[in-house]
């Protein structure tokens, strides 16, 4: 096992313009779980090929457990990795496929079976080990290419969108079960998703990328109340955080319609606001720091509800506890607690809470 | 145990399973016209072939014209020519095929455009390819004039005591014919592969040979099996090239079968002839699916 | 862009990596070397259709010249134009046209319905019919040619191009019914219950919406068959004496013909193959791909 250090690699893929990877830096610790986060066509893909030298880079540089790896060819660099696509081999046995790691390293008969056989009990696949892929199920596929990955004794273990093919129930379960995997062996692991619960329930850091470049590089509870842009709010939680113009002035923030109290130590100016659905709450109506609205549309999700409320000309979403009694129509006083309240420039997107 | 909920549904066109017993009549009726004419022209033909290799002038049965072919001079000579072009041309062939789509798909520029040059002897009749393999090999031709060049002496290529440089000329010239029938074949089999699996085990420590023998060709043997089967049989009518570059001298077996039914005007061990071919074709069809079996289709649809 | 600096696991901190070239270097080396490779490849599959283009469109005096320049020195159409002027040539090319097309027409009209009921329906027998097709498609030529002969002789049909279309397309039958029903595989089975939906009767579904989108795939198919024909000699041979196809002409008279003959007529037959591959480039690695398994 070893850490990974990326210096400002760039990528342009033959033919093009566009920097698919644009100056990345990023350390990934020993042990640690990296996601790269982003939506599709931010390059994150991309910089997880880098890594396997798949591709290679413009320029940069890449380094795996110290030792340089940025145009090492791909099988010397003693990678694992789980494919979106599974990849696992149609024409070998499922014994076969997840030992091909460790017969390519050319480990002796007994010692394969006895990893093989470690792995397939880990991923309860022992009653399939002699079964080709086309006998298997879409889900017992995906757990022979991640037992194909733990078997071997790699530095990285990269994965690329592995839960992406599975249906939602079945990609929700055996998410945790990956958690669980990946901890107990410990390995460093570069995972790429365009999912951000994926993202947030997984990692133990998420690097959010957007147009080849890491927008923000943070744990995951902070990506999710601290973003570093506009972007990242948008991104990541679902429904995506609520942004309106607003003024700031004299500690109060004024968005047209109604106003609130601004965070401690704002500056005077114009901003975007940022405030999450949930951490709005309908006040009391006697508060002179609420926000009064009207209840759009109500739609309850079982655990919460969640309501469209138009305040002024903004239409903001707000979640409130399940068995909170509102209509569509009824008019409400929204209160919003400043340390919640996230300002962003109002041109570049930036975070400014001081 | 996960269960097994992603359906492989997407992947083809349902068949349209309502009412199969309706639909059986459109099916018949449009498959009847193909089938009454291939019985009226393959079955028909090939009965009386056999029946006319079996009988003498009168309508009786005899096994002359079988001694006739075998008793022949050229009979060894031309059996042993088609076996030797087959045993050679085939291996030779495929490692050539092979290694040209390995490199196409590698994607070096202009692949394209290599790709439409390595066809378009796919698309020229043996024939032609004798004729043009004629300018280079004949005495006179371009080989000759080239080695005269460079101060080497000339050789009488196709020159009818000289077996061996006849073999190598219709050799060359097969090789240039119909390899691209086998690379096409290749070609399009190498593209059904995801390259996700040759990622995979690159990933997994695995160098381009280990690449190769472990995962792409296995993969590739369905294209290859059919590539094969369909190359071997298609090298025993092996013939005009042959007619096209040396004559009568170097005969092989489908050559004899013209010369006896053209020049001899015998039907009868004409016909022999034709169905020795269709016997070996058939047998080393039969060969090849017994050898090549694939067992990981076996839980397959 | 980026957020805060990160300096617990910073990245500012660690020195600059160095960078190993070799490996890069070796990878374009490599890609040199299969670029050299495929060059090569090119010249051996080109470099033939050149020089037999050269001596055909020599002197006949530059033909007995040695050593043969490389290049056009003796050009000159008088060979070609000898070959294309000779007794036969122009009427065994008006025969092979003839041939061609008539073995293309019949064999789609009867190959195309087969290809649509094996895309389309399930049927008892499809399975034996396409062995059967496999099988069929594995007959050398000879076997077929000689008893046909002797029956069209009895029949009147020897020495006429209408025997040698049917021969060609019982030859090409196999083929074009199996790339038929790939390319109607192709047809998303969606379009044409949407026009059944719309009203449309079965016939005219597939007339309607079927029909234009495989209509490429068909022709390619038929393009096929033409060059199959084009090019079979054997047969046609065989089944002919004076009514020659352009292969056959050629065979038959190649015992008592001078080489620049020969040369003129190998590049004939030839120029439409390198056309067909141009038009079909795109098609090639479908026909071949889908249908043979």
């Amino acid at each position: 096992m070893a850490d990974i250090t990326i210096q400002n690699l760039v990528k342009v893929y033959p033919g093009g313009n566009e920097r698919a990877n644009d100056d990345v830096s990023l350390h990934v610790a020993d042990g640690e779980f990296m996601v790269l986060l982003g939506p599709s066509g931010c390059g994150k893909t991309t910089l997880l090929r880098q890594i396997a030298g798949l591709e290679l880079p413009t320029s940069g540089a890449i380094a795996i457990g110290g030792r340089d790896v940025t145009y090492m060819p791909v099988h010397q660099r003693n990678l694992s990795m789980v494919f979106q696509s599974y990849a696992v081999f149609p024409h070998r046995r499922v014994r076969a496929n997840i030992g091909f790691g460790l017969a390519m390293r050319g480990m002796s008969k007994a010692e394969i079976d006895k990893k093989v056989d470690w792995a397939a009990e880990l991923l309860q696949l022992t009653p399939y080990l002699d079964r080709f892929p086309a006998q298997l199920s879409g889900g017992q596929r995906q757990r022979v290419a991640v037992a194909r990955a733990i078997v071997v004794d790699a530095d990285v273990l990269l994965m690329d969108e592995p839960l992406s093919n599975l249906d939602a129930l079945l990609r929700l379960s055996f998410r945790a079960e990956l958690k669980q995997i990946v901890n107990q062996i410990g390995m460093t692991t570069v995972y790429v998703t365009h999912d951000q619960s994926e993202a947030l329930s997984l990692g133990d850091r998420v690097a959010v990328m957007k147009n080849g470049r890491i927008t923000q590089l943070d744990n995951p509870l902070r990506v999710y109340s601290h973003p570093a842009n506009t972007f990242v709010g948008g991104f990541i939680g679902s429904p995506p955080m609520n942004f309106v113009d607003g003024v700031v002035h004299d500690g109060q923030i004024d968005i047209g319609g109604g106003s609130f109290r601004a965070p401690e130590g704002a500056e005077d100016g114009r901003y975007t606001v940022g405030v999450r659905a949930e951490a709005i709450t309908l006040g009391d109506p006697a508060d002179p720091h609420t926000v009064p609205a009207k209840v759009l549309v109500v739609e309850p999700l079982g655990s919460a509800t969640l309501l469209t409320a138009t305040v002024g000309e903004h239409s903001i979403k707000v979640q409130v506890p399940a068995d909170t009694q509102v209509a569509a129509g009824d008019q409400v006083k929204l209160s919003v607690p400043p340390s919640a309240v996230r300002l962003f420039d109002l041109d570049s997107g930036e975070a400014r809470t001081p | 145990m996960s269960v097994s909920t992603t359906a492989p549904a997407k992947e083809r066109a349902p068949q349209p399973s309502p009412s199969r017993a309706r639909k059986r009549s459109p099916a018949l009726l449009l498959i009847l016209p193909s089938l009454i004419f291939m019985l009226l022209l393959f079955a028909y033909p090939l009965a009386q072939g056999i029946i006319t290799a079996f009988s003498d002038p009168s309508g009786g049965f005899t096994l002359g014209h079988w001694e006739r072919m075998v008793g022949d001079n050229k009979f060894i000579p031309a059996l042993r020519n088609t076996m030797l072009l087959i045993v050679v041309l085939i291996p030779l062939q495929f490692a050539f095929a092979l290694a040209m789509a390995l490199l196409l798909q590698e994607k070096p520029r202009l692949s394209g455009m290599y790709f439409y040059f390595w066809a378009i002897p796919l698309a020229v009749s043996d024939l032609a390819a004798g004729l043009v393999w004629l300018s280079i090999f004949q005495d006179r031709g371009y080989l000759n004039s080239v080695l005269d060049g460079v101060g080497l002496p000339v050789v009488s290529w196709l020159h009818y005591e000289n077996t061996t440089t006849m073999f190598i000329a219709v050799l060359c010239a097969e090789l240039w014919r119909a390899t691209s029938l086998v690379l096409v074949i290749v070609v399009s089999g190498m593209q059904g592969i995801p390259k996700d699996y040759a990622e995979a085990a690159a990933v997994f420590n695995a160098n381009y040979w280990k690449r190769l023998r472990h995962v792409i060709l296995p993969l590739l043997k369905p294209s290859l099996q059919v590539a094969l089967i369909l190359r071997t049989i298609l090298a025993f009518q092996t013939f005009a090239v042959a007619q096209a570059l040396t004559g009568e001298n170097f005969p092989l077996l489908v050559g004899e079968t013209y010369r006896w039914y053209n020049f001899l005007t015998n039907p009868y061990v004409a016909s022999a002839y034709a169905l020795l071919i269709l016997g070996i074709s058939m047998v080393t069809a039969v060969v090849y699916l017994r050898v090549l079996r694939d067992q990981s289709q076996v839980g397959k649809r | 862009m980026t957020s805060r600096p990160d300096t617990e696991h910073g990245t500012a901190t660690t020195a600059p990596i160095e960078v190993d070239k070799r490996p890069l270097r070796r990878h374009q080396f490599n890609r040199a070397l299969i670029q050299l490779a495929c060059i090569l490849i090119s010249l051996f599959m080109v470099v033939p259709i050149y020089l037999i283009t050269i001596s055909a469109f020599s002197t006949r005096q530059g033909l007995n010249e040695f050593p043969q320049p490389l290049w056009p020195k003796n050009f000159s159409t008088e060979t070609m134009a000898t070959f294309l002027n000779s007794t036969g040539i122009l009427a065994a090319t008006l025969n092979s046209l003839t041939v061609g097309i008539g073995t293309l027409v019949l064999a789609s009209l009867v190959g195309a319905p087969a290809g649509y009921a094996i895309a389309r329906f399930a049927f008892r027998g499809k399975d034996p019919y396409q062995l059967f097709l496999l099988f069929t498609r594995a007959l050398p030529i000879v076997v077929l040619s000689i008893p046909l002969a002797q029956v069209f002789l009895a029949t009147g049909l020897y020495d006429q191009p209408i025997g040698v279309i049917l021969l060609h397309t019982a030859l090409s039958l196999p083929t074009t019914i199996l790339i038929t029903s790939s390319v109607f595989l192709s047809v998303p089975i969606d379009a044409e219950e949407a026009a059944r939906i719309f009203g449309c009767t079965p016939v005219g579904a597939f007339l309607r919406v079927v029909l234009p989108l495989a209509l490429p795939g068909i022709a390619a198919s038929a393009i096929f068959t033409f060059v199959t024909s084009w090019n079979e000699v054997l047969g046609a041979t065989i089944l002919t004496f004076s009514n020659r196809t352009l292969p056959a002409q050629v065979l038959s008279t190649l015992g008592d013909s001078p080489v620049a003959f020969r040369f003129a007529g190998g590049l004939a037959m030839i120029i439409p193959s390198i056309i067909f591959i141009a038009i079909m480039r795109k098609y090639l690695l479908n026909m071949w791909g889908t249908t043979i398994r």
